[in-house]
């Protein structure tokens, strides 16, 4: 999640700096992947306003204009399509330096002298791209340095957050985290409930309502959706990577990033009836924001009004209910979504979107209501209108519990290994947002809403260790009581027979355990092969039922590559469909081929035969000092070569395997 | 007796050119042998006279004795001469290549797998193994992954049906290990498992090696203790660790485990934290699964890839080469 560490420090005001902010964070469990600059480095820029606009006398595609910077105007040759009289833009002054080392100097554009430079986002290194100057709104003050009116100074903060930390998804979460580790107090935005000016209220019914335990609405009638969104929101809102579209759906991915509530605006006039908040039916279908059109399963929450859906709950809304520019009245939607009945749902459609994102990991039960006036007010700001009253569709018995959870002094220090005094644990859970209540052994816990994931005494033991600082916990070696393990002399270990067959010359190899299925049949065509429902590939969709297939691989792999001999081995699990289930039996399996002898002037080229490796085989059989019990009996096996094969027999009972010739079956 | 003198002289000289062993024994039989010439005139003592038979006597045996000496002396030569021409036409050159068998060696996996095996038996683990054919109670339930976890779906994990599938981590076998001993338990689990992944920093398969301790009074001091130690003999380094809170379904408290990578270059010294596993003190849900009183014992594990400890030990960059089976790779590990 990207952040404005501006908008973060609205909020909360630790003396630590950007790069100690961003340390504090990772080191507190929320990881920062990195943080960038708001806009690219540059100096000598100021909001100016282009007084008159003239054609060049020389050029079609450029203008001649005079530009203020509030005390002189300025003449300056512009090629932007969209310069016009009485705009204000970012104003490059000569000295100026924009990002890059570009320095602004004294120009002639075809014959025309140009004092200065008017700029696009890019420019700035604010856009990787932009579509003529950046428009300034017209409250934008003439002559102030454009650093300071965008608030330029400012860090983008990105953070990987673990998916138990919900409660992070918004400024206001990440502000109450950075003030419990600077021990500093967090203040938002006063959010007062708004009074309607109008009776008209939403009629809602939640027929699922353990899907969906509350369910806020409210209609707001004669909005301006055609306002302009003020820029300090734009830059916000950009700053978090969500891009301007229009006021009303700017105003609820702004409280969504304020707040961590995920909220929905549909225009009034195609709601039909009221709200209906139900399960699917199989087959439904809805077009989305997107353009896309899904088919829904039984399984999806549905905002659908008395006729038609009109949104996938929780996730993306409908195309045709959506704002667009003809719309007059809204109806706004704030609400608890249960994460199970979320979980899943998205990325089974294709779709993920901030919703989504946050549903899943989970929202604050209790936030709707402060998150719909929040939005409420500032649509009266910006867009105007007259909002109804809130209908508030709420199942107590289906909104979650937050936990309250007995903990322990005794259990921290065991845990921990360190007495922490009981203030600085008050302090930190109670900004946390947990309340307290003192008991004999310690206190009991009462979590949040915001926190899903504290429920037992090892979450609350969890939050003051990463808040204490776990670089700051106790280091130690534990002792125990190991009595000596059994080695049994008789048993040889896998490393020996590992080392017998390196000293012989072979080279381990680890092959993969799924394997191609039509070269599995050829080595062993006996066992049908356990195929995987989703396999990576075809050549990897079926499980080894012998160790054959990955070596004869690897082995070609090598003779491709001009290897006159390879001699390699390989031990692991084999996977043998039986009657009585699967059995996954530790093997070891040896391949030789090329030449018997490395390149020597002692010896000749001859290549490797059966003798060879049932020389070898001997010799590992031997390292069990029970040589004359093996017997080398004629045998046949479909991958092998009917003359030289090979069953070996202990006391008479087959062991192991096959021996296998060196014939490379020719489905290679 | 000046026929002994000159008899002596020749037999110097017979002896003295004789070429060989054979030859100078007939040498040795013509002057001193039964028949011999020196010889015989010992024998002819009897025509002189008796007063002068012991002059002549001790005479004799002088001229006997030289000749013998010289021919003892003329045998050793020849011997020693025949010896090191025998020894000459044999010599060798050493600096050539031996008729040795090349040796193979270990695959850079599986010793890496030895060297962690062998820390921690010296601190009593146990080396515990399993299936890699699993079901999901093994492999999620019984860890506390719940159903609708992202990391159960079918785009993260194989499956063959709708509950056997390839383990994803080796903690199954931690849980089959506590299902079937009663604590103290401290085991490592090293092995190949399985996940959906295929790109230049994933394999679909891979290996870890995870450790368990469950015990009396184990805290997440001893956690913290343990991980620094073994990463700094693995790496033979007193390496910068540090521990970042995290979060896994199996452990709370849970942490990522980072070692501080310093590298040396023209610009100067660069320290990166690179990420090498993860780990925590284990969940009452899994003990309970287990019927292990969370009151009574507590634990940690941790897991760490062993492919990604490889490449870093060994330098290593592509995941991919290990699976490869190159031998011009692979015998770069001896």
């Amino acid at each position: 999640m990207k952040f404005s560490e501006q908008w973060l420090r609205e909020w909360v005001q630790p003396t630590a700096s950007t790069q100690e902010l961003v340390d504090q964070l990772t080191m507190a469990g929320l990881e920062v992947d990195g943080f960038e600059a708001v806009a690219g480095q540059f100096t000598g820029v100021v909001v100016g306003q282009v007084v008159s606009r003239e054609q060049h006398p020389d050029a079609d595609k450029l203008s001649l204009c005079q530009v203020t910077d509030g005390t002189e105007t300025f003449q300056i040759v512009c090629g932007a399509a969209n310069v016009r009289e009485g705009l204000k833009i970012p104003f490059a002054k000569i000295g100026a330096e924009l990002p890059g080392g570009f320095k602004i100097k004294k120009a002639k554009l075809r014959g025309v002298e140009s004092f200065g430079m008017l700029c696009a986002e890019a420019e700035l290194g604010m856009a990787e791209s932009s579509d003529g100057l950046m428009e300034l709104p017209d409250s934008a003050p003439v002559g102030q340095d454009i650093r300071v009116y965008l608030g330029l100074d400012d860090a983008i903060i990105d953070v990987d957050l673990t998916p138990n930390r919900g409660d992070c998804l918004s400024i206001a979460g990440m502000a109450r985290e950075v003030g419990v580790l600077n021990q500093v107090p967090v203040n938002g935005p006063v959010i007062n409930a708004v009074p309607p000016s109008i009776s008209q209220a939403p009629e809602v019914q939640v027929l699922a309502p353990d899907a969906c335990p509350r369910y806020l609405g409210r209609i707001i009638q004669g909005i301006n959706v055609n306002a302009e969104t003020p820029l300090w929101m734009v830059e916000k809102l950009r700053r978090s990577g969500i891009r301007s579209i229009d006021a009303v759906v700017d105003i609820t991915n702004y409280v969504l990033l304020e707040l961590g509530q995920p909220m929905h605006a549909f225009d009034l006039n195609k709601v039909e009836g009221g709200i209906r908040v139900r399960m699917a039916e199989q087959g439904e279908k809805l077009t989305l924001l997107d353009g896309q059109e899904i088919e829904l399963n039984s399984d999806t929450l549905m905002i659908a009004d008395h006729a038609k859906p009109l949104a996938i709950a929780g996730i993306m809304g409908g195309e045709f209910s959506g704002v667009s520019g003809d719309t007059q009245s809204l109806l706004l939607e704030a609400a608890f979504f249960n994460r199970i009945t979320i979980a899943g749902k998205a990325r089974g459609y294709g779709l993920h979107t901030d919703s989504s994102h946050r549903f899943e990991r989970g929202v604050d039960f209790e936030l709707a209501r402060t998150a719909m006036e929040r939005a409420t007010q500032l649509i009266m700001d910006i867009c105007g209108g007259q909002p109804g009253p809130i209908t508030d569709v709420t199942s107590e018995a289906d909104l979650p519990v937050a936990a309250t959870i007995p903990l322990r002094k005794s259990r921290i220090e065991q845990v921990l290994s360190l007495t922490l005094p009981e203030a600085d644990i008050e302090d930190m859970l109670t900004r946390l947002g947990m309340v307290l209540t003192s008991t004999t052994e310690g206190w009991s816990v009462a979590a949040p809403s915001y926190r899903f994931d504290m429920a037992i005494e090892p979450d609350l033991i969890e939050e003051i260790a990463r808040i204490y600082g776990y670089y700051r916990l106790p280091v130690r070696t534990p002792a125990a009581a190991t009595p000596l393990a059994k080695v049994p002399e008789a048993k040889m270990p896998i490393k020996d027979l590992r080392r017998q067959l390196i000293a012989r010359g072979y080279q381990e190899a680890i092959t993969y355990s799924f394997v191609e299925p039509e070269l599995q049949k050829a080595l062993d065509p006996e066992h049908d092969a356990l195929a995987l429902m989703n396999p990576i590939s075809a050549e990897m969709s079926v499980m080894r039922t012998n160790l054959w297939a990955g070596l004869v691989n690897a082995a070609s792999y090598n003779l491709k590559r001009q290897q006159p001999r390879v001699r390699m081995f390989e031990t692991g699990l084999r996977f043998v469909p039986t009657a009585n289930g699967l059995q996954q039996t530790p093997t070891l399996a040896m391949l030789i081929t090329g030449t018997r002898f490395t390149q020597s002037w002692t010896e000749g080229e001859t290549p490797v035969d059966f003798y060879d490796l049932k020389g070898d085989l001997v010799s590992l059989l031997a390292r069990g000092g029970e040589t004359e019990a093996y017997q080398f009996v004629a045998a046949s096996h479909p991958a092998l070569h009917p003359g030289q094969s090979a069953q070996v027999l202990k006391y008479g009972k087959a062991i192991v395997g096959l021996e296998p010739s060196t014939r490379i079956p020719k489905s290679n | 007796m000046e026929n002994l003198e000159a008899l002596t002289q020749q037999a110097l000289a017979a002896t003295e050119s004789a070429q060989d062993v054979a030859a100078l024994d007939q040498v040795r039989v013509q002057y001193l042998g039964k028949k011999g010439e020196i010889t015989s005139l010992m024998k002819n003592l009897g025509n002189v006279a008796p007063e002068d038979r012991p002059k002549i006597g001790a005479v004799i045996n002088v001229a006997k004795d030289q000749v013998q000496d010289a021919i003892n002396a003329r045998k050793l030569a020849l011997e020693t001469a025949a010896l090191n021409a025998k020894l000459a036409s044999e010599t060798i050159d050493v600096t050539l290549p031996g008729r040795a068998v090349q040796e193979g060696s270990l695959h850079p996996v599986t010793r890496t797998l030895e060297r962690i095996e062998a820390f921690f038996s010296n601190a009593g683990y146990h080396v515990a193994e399993g299936p890699e054919v699993e079901d999901d109670f093994h492999n999620f339930e019984a860890l506390n992954i719940p159903s609708h976890h992202p990391a159960r779906a079918m785009h993260d994990t194989f499956y063959f049906d709708a509950t056997t599938l390839l383990r994803t981590h080796t903690s199954p076998v931690q849980v089959r290990t506590m299902e079937s001993q009663e604590p103290p338990i401290r085991i490592i689990c090293p092995g190949r498992v399985y996940r959906c992944d295929y790109d230049q920093t994933h394999s679909p398969m891979f290996h870890q090696v995870e450790g368990l301790l469950v015990d009396k009074g184990i805290s997440f001091a001893d956690l913290k203790g343990t991980i620094q130690q073994f990463l700094s003999v693995f790496f033979e380094k007193d390496l910068t660790i540090r521990l970042r809170p995290s979060y896994f379904p199996f452990t709370e408290p849970s942490a990522e485990i980072d070692i501080e990578w310093v590298i040396e270059t023209p610009e100067g010294t660069k320290r990166r934290w690179l990420e090498v596993g993860g780990c925590g003190m284990v969940h009452p849900e899994v003990f309970r699964h287990v019927n292990i009183d969370p009151e009574e014992y507590t634990g940690f594990a941790f897991g760490m890839g062993v492919e990604r400890l490889a490449m870093l030990r060994y330098g290593v960059n592509d995941l991919r080469l290990f699976f490869e089976n190159d031998l011009r790779f692979l015998q770069q590990f001896r």
